[in-house]
């Protein structure tokens, strides 16, 4: 299990705007009658958006009221998943892959180029309070390792240099383009397709 | 090699565009009401006569799991949910499906909905692939406009809805019963089984789960004939399958092949060859982290099936392969992989909880070569511990993995690790709390 800590400094309240509102009520439709409970996780994170990336403990207080269950229930959910950030990260929010199929293609450089740009240690905001970034388990990208997502977006096929290049983009404030940083089409073998040539030709 | 024309994912690498036109250009959504007139029945039946098995890891024949839903619908509700948590490490397969095939999933929801007689359908997709998931949404937007989906869906006379849940970074999420939970607004722990979820499942309904794969591939079967699928493969191993290939090698990549293709041929001829030339090879995890390790003799001829694994005592999984080469330290792979079952237990069953951090520290001192003779040993009365004492297969899962290097690999943490054992040179090591437990006269 991983050890996870609401942050000491919360805000007094907290409530959804009117997108939110509106987003909340949409998820709210999708499950049966009586079962508003099941969207507690969309919810979550309707609230993590609207609040810098992180969620006080007045937005599950907030949440319970909303979805007439218990706090208790909300903060377990809260809790429990490691997406909901419980205190404040950076403005640009970076995870780093770490697992076998990453660690094995490099990963650990990834974290290296993190240390030196971003903080020395990880869930630590850089010095202008923009960036953070910690090491993750598997992010299902294993075939365009090593990777790392920054906020939603994947960025993938790194090595070192390409991470400096990413980090310092996103320290300027700038959004870096997702997807392979080697040039090559979503998950095809690099310069090696054997299958669906014709439909590449085409 | 498979011919192309075999190949049901026709778009895996996104040539062609993802939207329903480039889709029913494709083949999908032509003639899905001819398919539902045939009949519940003929479905289900066609589906057990292809032999397609899950293609979430597990491998349990499809048709079988659809005859449990109930014949006739009673007071409660039938449920489909596609289980898209792919969370195994080596594995991401589904991903693709997601945002480049979005339409054969959508299609493949309503077949399967028509056929366990559900009206609505959950998607669970882990909250990490939330522009994948958009992607998808994009594409479930279509057929709702296409008039696809919804009331008397593609013509079918079927009502049917589809919602997309994300999940929030859980792994055990992908276990079917704690995607459940998950789906209910709780905590991702898994439920006991029986009852199964096809009778009593998603708010206490009838629900069938499936994966992301094994629902993609289902119109592409009904169209093409349940003998065409089986032609594939080899008995209760047939039709296509998705390999994902990671790690050591010079293209990695996602390929769909044949089942039963050998492995080497996989690595050799998709993934452009093991880095370091074949020889280097150290071991090949087939099938996602949880399933063992297969050293480099065993897989010069092992064929990737369910059945071909499980007789190399390992498992075809999520076929996601890992290649690991000899620039690799073996030891230290698995205490990374030991250590991902320990962030990821989900803390209900004591057994795991506590054994995968046990196994994960073991591991770590393996790797230093910190640790004693005795623990190579102790270390595999551990894992038997947790395997089959938990409540879900997660305890298998995490100390399958560790089984397999102890069982191939054991020469190796002995010769790293022949420090005498701690009770005898009074040393004190504070994270080992059970010191007491090393001294065999009071044990």
């Amino acid at each position: 299990m991983s050890l996870r800590k609401p942050a000491k400094d919360q805000p007094e309240s907290f409530e959804f705007n009117a997108s939110s509102l509106e987003a909340a009520n949409n998820i709210v439709a999708k499950y049966p009658k009586g079962k508003q409970q099941s969207a507690v996780m969309a919810l979550l994170y309707i609230a993590q958006r609207q609040n810098n990336n992180w969620i006080p403990l007045a937005a599950m207080k907030y949440i319970a009221k909303f979805l007439d269950m218990p706090y208790i229930k909300v903060y377990e959910v809260a809790t429990f998943y490691t997406m909901y950030n419980l205190s404040p990260v950076g403005k640009y929010f970076v995870q780093v892959c770490t697992t076998t199929p990453c660690m094995i293609r490099g990963a650990n450089k990834l974290v290296e180029a993190c240390k030196e740009k971003i903080s020395e240690n990880e869930c630590e905001l850089s010095i202008d309070k923009s960036c953070s970034w910690m090491e993750v388990e598997c992010l299902g990208a294993c075939v365009t390792a090593p990777m790392m997502q920054i906020n939603d977006d994947y960025y993938e096929d790194l090595d070192k240099e390409k991470t400096y290049e990413i980090l310092d983009k996103i320290l300027n404030g700038e959004t870096p383009k997702p997807g392979s940083y080697r040039g090559r089409i979503n998950n095809e073998p690099e310069n090696n397709r054997k299958t669906l040539t014709d439909l590449k030709n085409a | 090699m498979l011919k192309d024309q075999d190949r049901i994912f026709q778009n895996l690498y996104n040539d062609k565009g993802s939207d329903v036109v480039a889709s029913q250009s494709r083949g999908d959504w032509v003639n899905t009401k001819e398919i539902t007139d045939k009949g519940r029945d003929w479905i289900i039946n066609e589906i057990k006569e292809s032999q397609l098995r899950g293609r979430g890891g597990a491998g349990f024949p499809t048709g079988l799991k659809w005859s449990f839903a109930p014949k006739e619908v009673g007071s409660r509700p039938h449920y489909l949910v596609i289980n898209g948590d792919e969370s195994e490490p080596g594995t991401c397969k589904d991903r693709d499906i997601l945002r480049f095939e979005p339409h054969k999933l959508i299609e493949g929801c309503l077949i399967a909905s028509y056929a366990v007689q559900a009206h609505v359908c959950y998607i669970y997709i882990r909250g990490e692939y939330f522009i994948d998931g958009q992607k998808l949404q994009a594409a479930i937007d279509e057929a709702y406009e296409k008039k696809l989906l919804g009331k008397n869906a593609a013509g079918t006379g079927w009502d049917l809805d589809i919602y997309i849940h994300y999940g929030a970074g859980a792994y055990i999420c992908g276990e079917e019963t704690a995607l459940l939970e998950s789906l209910e607004g709780k905590k991702g722990q898994p439920r006991l089984k029986p009852p199964f979820p096809a009778l009593i499942g998603l708010y206490g309904c009838p629900t069938i789960i499936n994966n992301v794969e094994t629902i993609a591939v289902v119109p592409t079967i009904l169209r093409r004939g349940a003998k065409w699928f089986a032609s594939l493969g080899r008995e209760k191993n047939t039709g296509t399958k998705i390999f994902c290939i990671s790690g050591n090698v010079n293209n990695p990549c996602n390929v769909e092949e044949e089942m039963s293709i050998p492995l080497k041929e996989l690595i050799e001829v998709h993934a452009g060859g093991v880095i370091g030339g074949w020889d280097n090879l150290q071991a090949v995890i087939p099938g996602g982290s949880s399933m063992p390790l297969i050293p480099k003799d065993r897989c010069e001829t092992l064929k990737m099936d369910f059945d071909a694994c499980v007789e190399e005592k390992s498992g075809l999984g999520t076929a996601g392969i890992v290649v690991i080469n000899k620039d690799q330290d073996i030891i230290k792979c698995m205490a990374r992989i030991a250590r991902f079952y320990k962030h990821e237990s989900c803390g209900q069953c004591t057994p795991c909880r506590e054994g995968s951090g046990w196994m994960w520290r073991m591991l770590e001192r393996m790797a230093k070569g910190d640790a004693t003779k005795d623990e190579v040993d102790m270390l595999g009365d551990v894992t038997t511990q947790i395997a089959g004492h938990t409540i879900c297969a997660f305890g298998e899962g995490s100390s399958w993995p560790v089984q397999g290097l102890l069982r191939h690999f054991k020469k190796e943490i002995q010769e790293r690790n022949n420090l005498d054992p701690i009770v005898q040179k009074k040393n004190n090591i504070p994270y080992l709390v059970d010191q007491h437990l090393l001294d065999k006269k009071n044990a």
